[in-house]
């Protein structure tokens, strides 16, 4: 499954050359965590690459986040076209550092695959009267799941969906651009599928609400923060809600990079799980 | 976390409100004169931009440029009203995408840039500007 994405979006890659910017700087986003366009820890409405109608637009990032014990790199790609439909594949790998060490654990990385796909069903960023909505669908499957057997995960693959909605306004905050963002989700996984999906506690998909509000201080920089429920399906460890603030760069429409200090909380025993958050994305 | 972004859902909603229409963003941008000199700054982007230069070539630059001066005036509250056809009118024909769009909205950014508007005077005039993007797009 996984292979055949990936031989799906390299058979995009001769399109991707005739990729185009029709979109303003910056209203491409960055990659999230999972691969869909967005923030960081969630995906916004906004479509991968700057392509607009008739165009293709296509990114590659790599992020990591350090929270002292723990470490996420989430590396992958993805492609849209005609600022309609996106598709993406990210592979996360979660090092559990100091929990692997203590407890000496079977293995010290958990990793997953996601494939994503995103529709814009309506609207536009800018210039619509009605906000950009678009609904997406994200696969994922656990690599490693020993560990979220373990610890009580049900299920090593799932699907979940969300519908996000994302507006710019321009000049809306004190003659700043101002992008606003909100999303319902409907999940089951666990630290994002990390460890595994349902549990004992609970083995039910959730809806869970997440926002962010970003404000473009010349249309290179953006500053913001955004926030993201999470469901609490194991019964071993809470699972805490997330957040973040964060700074991204746009020099050009062809590389991005995002820096933020994130909230993680609780994770899989160990609490205050903050730190850094450091992301680059390329744009074909 | 959450509540600071309820507040400031609240504030953008605020924020959102029409602005009133009088003459302080005309001003802003430098009144007649500075208008002028943006959309000549225009004008010279788009004459050197390859995406859209071809849909100028055969426009009557000159009065092009007293028509975009007129509106630009109209738009942020000048005391010049535009005189020419309306915007569906006078692009009728060109069959212009989004992509078009936003070249010239880019170098309507790069010419006011050049002309050291603050950026939250740009964002302003953009706001004006980008709820005509249907009465110009797909003509
Ligand atoms: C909100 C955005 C726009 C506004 C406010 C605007 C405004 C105007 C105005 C006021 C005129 C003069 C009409 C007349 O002569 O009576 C005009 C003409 C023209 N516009 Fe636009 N325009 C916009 C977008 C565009 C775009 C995106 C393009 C192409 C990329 C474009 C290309 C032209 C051309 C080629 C003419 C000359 C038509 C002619 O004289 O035959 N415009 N525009």
């Amino acid at each position: 499954m996984t292979r055949m994405w990936i031989g799906a979006l390299c058979a995009l890659l001769p399109f991707v050359a005739m990729a185009g910017e029709g979109r303003l700087l910056a209203t491409s986003g960055a990659t999230s965590l999972e691969g869909a366009a967005g923030g960081g820890i969630m995906p916004w409405a906004v479509l991968s690459g700057y392509g607009e109608r008739g165009e293709w637009g296509a990114d590659a990032f790599a992020t990591r986040v350090e929270t002292g014990d723990y470490r996420l790199d989430a590396v992958g790609v993805a492609a849209a076209y005609g600022n309609r439909v996106e598709f993406s594949y990210a592979r996360q790998r979660f090092d559990l550092g100091t929990l692997a060490r203590d407890l000496s654990l079977p293995e010290k990385t958990l990793s997953q695959d996601i494939l994503g796909v995103k529709v814009r069903l309506f609207g536009d960023l800018v210039y619509d009267r009605l906000p950009q909505v678009s609904l997406g669908v994200l696969h994922k499957r656990q690599r490693d799941f020993q560990i979220p057997a373990l610890v009580g995960a049900a299920r090593r693959e799932d699907t979940e969906g969300y519908l996000a909605a994302s507006r710019l306004f321009l000049g809306g905050a004190f003659g700043y651009n101002l992008l606003v963002n909100g999303n319902l989700r409907y999940s089951r996984a666990n630290e994002l599928g990390l460890l595994g999906f349902g549990g004992d506690r609970r083995d039910k998909h959730s809806v869970l609400k997440e926002g962010s509000v970003a404000i473009l201080f010349d249309p290179h920089w953006a500053l913001g923060v955004e926030y993201r429920e999470k469901p609490d399906n194991l019964s071993f460890a809470g699972e805490s809600d997330w957040s973040d603030v964060f700074v991204g760069y746009f020099p050009n429409k062809r590389i991005a990079f995002v820096l933020a200090y994130a909230r993680l909380g609780e994770i899989a025993t160990l609490d205050e799980q903050n730190g850094a958050y450091l992301s680059v994305q390329g744009s074909f | 976390m959450r509540a600071f972004l309820i507040a400031a859902m609240l504030m953008l909603a605020a924020c959102a409100q029409q602005p009133p229409r009088d003459d302080a963003l005309y001003r802003d941008l430098g009144g007649r004169e500075g208008i002028a000199q943006i959309v000549e700054g225009m004008l010279l982007n788009v004459a050197g931009d390859r995406r859209i230069s071809a849909h100028f070539q055969k426009v009557d630059i000159v009065r092009l440029r007293v028509m975009l001066i007129d509106y630009f005036s109209q738009e942020t509250g000048g005391p010049q009203d535009y005189t020419g056809d309306t915007l569906e009118e006078s692009h009728k024909g060109m069959d212009l995408s989004p992509t078009d769009f936003n070249a010239l909205v880019e170098n309507l950014q790069a010419a006011m840039s050049v002309q050291g508007v603050p950026v939250r005077t740009q964002n302003q005039l953009l706001a004006r500007l980008a709820p005509k993007r249907h009465e110009v797009i797909d003509k």
